[in-house]
């Protein structure tokens, strides 16, 4: 057990990889002598040589298709995409091959590729730095998309991508790179799976689904509400694909209420496919129409603007009220 | 340039080269073999003219020094074997037993040829045209049928037949050769990975990018690139200003222009290619030269683009002729012979027939299977819910 930055703790998590599987490799842009942009891969190019920690060039869709090749040989390929917005050039390897190719060959060839992105925003940075493209992801069937939102989660769950025979698309929330945690490495993995959401605040009236960037956020929400003495149900959803539904819902049967919450726009987003869901399933259960509380359905804006774009607390605990039947931002609005 | 200028320009220069071999690099001088070097630009190597004469070629020849009048007799036996193949599944989708077949008649030399130069442990990623590849891969009759019959995405196993699963978007596997190739490196193992793709997919920037992977890594793969002048209907003159193989050395990666008509000189090529891949001396280009005298697939209507005289011009430069020309010549190619090796590709093709009508739609439910390494609770859910539905129609449900 010791404190480290989520970002070292991927960081040991991939060493931990690296050094349990022979078949593991690494590969991007700049992860190698300079360890990343954001360091997560630092010293292990110098620890593991250039062969297994390869530094790439500059061509998204070739560091996943040569990563599929690579699985063909029966590698466990883990590459990084330097940023969310860089990650379309790669999107057909990704969408065409690197999800289909198990279900295409009726099991007999397997993909175990990892693919880490930083994503969301929050760090004032210029265009194509910010974004949250999981929605995209987690719509393709074949692919398992995950994402942590703290360091103990960015270790286990890093480690249990590697290991996973199915790609995983990891989003690793930049914003968080630096917020430190207790890491217990030798965590056995297989209590807890990657694909299972998990409750980090309990609460009776109002079921606040969030992942990533924005669990921390929905934390301080839960927090900030009980001086109003409402209690709030927070879920770190973790797995976006396949979804944790099972958890949601049973949360929604106590609470009878739904907030979702995430940077990415609302438009077909997560949070559609969850409020959908649920509805579905505990319709008679819900006291209010689920809410959603996400980034609006336009381009991410510029840094100085990006406050506007990002839910916040105080956007949270308005969806609350709205859930509630409590005075909120819309009471009284007409279109 | 204007549109319609690149347009006319149906397809390139195809003139054979007389001139000398090149200068060798200095570390293929010391292996004591010939390493592929441009000559003359534009020229195309060949061994056998669309006559049935042999051409002698000091640089080619070593390389197919194995290859006797039987050993080539097995060649065109299997080029008549894919031809009547491909006759017969043309027939099949006329008849409705096919959704889709992309007939590979007039480039049986460029895959026979390069398809007998490889290995066992040698991996071929192709694109959907490639069924005499994969007849020379061992594929059975009734699994090169699967996929356009439609009942499976991939007709065999990959890792047993050591033939990839063809790519049917456009250059997406040069990249997939190029990290198996890589990781024949680091395996420590002298195998090799050849990319099957065409004409059109060298725009693509999968393409583009696999040659820049594997000229950084030495990446032993052999980019096959089969020019068949069309790219559905949009000739190569759109696709490329010169000849495909002069952009590979741009690349740092050594090419070869080929008649991909010519089974012996595509053979040599490739197994000069392989062997600079064995000795860890990376990638290579090979660009034959061959012609689609089909549609792209049984859905296309080249009448709408293809001039009847270039067809014909290329009708004349059969691949299969060639070497019957030759072989009669030499005495080795009896009427007794050429019956029974007709007789064999009926057989065949009688067996791949039999094969693809045998073939039944998959159980409803195997929808569900295979997406995942292990089923998620949500598939299981839709899974579970469809069971129920098709529960309710008589005889559903299966």
């Amino acid at each position: 057990m010791s404190e480290r930055t989520l970002a070292a703790a991927l960081n040991a998590g991939l060493r931990r990889a690296l050094e349990h599987d022979p078949k593991v490799v690494l590969m991007g842009e700049d992860i190698g002598r300079l360890g990343g942009v954001f360091r997560v891969t630092d010293g292990l190019q110098r620890d593991f040589g250039t062969e297994r920690v390869m530094d790439t060039p500059l061509a998204e869709s070739a560091i996943l298709g040569t990563a599929v090749g690579l699985a063909y040989r029966g590698y466990r390929p883990v590459v990084e995409i330097q940023f969310d917005g860089f990650i379309y050039p790669a999107f057909d390897q990704i969408v065409a091959q690197v999800a289909k190719l198990h279900y295409r060959t009726q099991g007999a060839v397997t993909m175990p590729i990892t693919v880490r992105v930083p994503y969301g925003g929050g760090i004032g940075a210029v265009e194509h730095h910010s974004e949250s493209p999981e929605a995209y992801f987690a719509h393709t069937a074949g692919l398992r998309v995950v994402t942590c939102s703290n360091p103990q989660d960015a270790h286990t769950m890093l480690r249990q991508a590697i290991a996973c025979d199915d790609p995983v698309i990891f989003f690793e929330p930049k914003r968080r790179y630096w917020v430190k945690g207790e890491v217990d490495e030798t965590l056995d993995a297989s209590t807890f799976p990657m694909d299972r959401a998990r409750v980090v605040v309990p609460g009776d009236d109002v079921t606040l689904v969030a992942y990533g960037p924005l669990v921390t956020t929905a934390r301080d929400a839960a927090l900030a509400a009980q001086d109003d003495g409402i209690s709030i149900e927070v879920v770190d959803l973790r797995s976006l694909a396949p979804l944790d539904l099972e958890t949601v819902e049973s949360s929604v049967r106590r609470t009878g209420r739904l907030v979702v919450t995430h940077e990415a726009s609302q438009h077909a987003g997560l949070g559609a496919e969850i409020a959908a869901s649920i509805t579905e399933r505990c319709f008679h259960h819900l006291e209010a129409a689920p809410a959603r509380v996400t980034g609006f359905d336009v381009p991410y804006p510029p840094a100085k603007l990006e406050e506007h774009f990002l839910p916040d607390l105080d956007r949270i605990l308005d969806a609350v009220d709205r859930v509630l039947g409590r005075r909120n931002s819309l009471t009284g609005w007409k279109a | 340039m204007l549109r319609s200028e690149i347009s006319r320009t149906s397809a390139h220069d195809d003139r054979t080269d007389d001139a000398q071999a090149g200068e060798l690099d200095p570390a293929d001088r010391r292996a004591g073999v010939t390493g592929p070097h441009p000559r003359t630009p534009g020229a195309v190597l060949q061994l056998i003219t669309p006559d049935g004469a042999r051409r002698p070629d000091a640089d080619l020849d070593p390389w197919v020094a194995d290859v006797d009048d039987e050993r080539l007799a097995a060649l065109y036996e299997d080029m008549v074997v894919v031809r009547r193949l491909d006759i017969e599944a043309v027939a099949l989708q006329r008849q409705g037993q096919l959704g889709l077949w992309p007939p590979l008649l007039g480039q049986e030399a460029a895959q026979i040829g390069s398809g007998r130069a490889l290995r066992r442990d040698d991996f071929v990623f192709s694109s959907y045209r490639e069924s005499a590849v994969a007849y020379t891969r061992g594929v059975t009759m009734t699994d090169l049928m699967r996929v356009w019959r439609g009942t499976a995405q991939a007709g065999w196993d990959p890792r047993s037949i050591g033939m990839a699963t063809p790519s049917i978007v456009i250059g997406a596997q040069t990249l997939h050769a190029t990290g198996y190739a890589m990781g024949c490196v680091m395996d420590g193992v002298d195998s090799a990975a050849i990319a099957y793709f065409g004409d059109g997919a060298t725009s693509q920037g999968d393409v583009n990018e696999a040659l820049v992977f594997a000229a950084s890594f030495a990446a032993p793969v052999i980019f096959f690139c089969q020019n068949n002048q069309w790219a559905i209907s949009e000739p190569v003159g759109l696709q490329a200003m010169r000849p495909l193989a002069d952009r590979a050395p741009g690349f740092g990666i050594p090419s070869l222009r080929v008649d991909g008509n010519d089974v012996l000189a595509v053979m040599a090529a490739t197994r000069q290619a392989l062997d600079r891949a064995r000795r860890g001396a990376g990638p290579t280009f090979i660009e034959a030269v061959t012609y689609r005298r089909g549609p792209h697939t049984t859905s296309d209507d080249p009448s709408r683009y293809v001039d009847p005289a270039v067809q014909q011009a290329w009708e004349a430069k059969d691949p299969i002729l060639r070497v019957e020309r030759l072989l009669e010549r030499s005495g080795h190619l009896t009427e007794e012979r050429a019956t029974a090796v007709r007789s064999r590709a009926d057989a065949l093709a009688a067996e791949m027939r039999r094969g693809c009508t045998g073939l039944d739609a998959p159980p409803p439910l195997s929808v569900f299977d295979h997406v995942y390494t292990s089923p998620t609770t949500w598939l299981v859910r839709q899974r579970s819910q469809y069971a129920a539905y098709l529960a309710m129609f008589e005889g559903g449900g299966r």
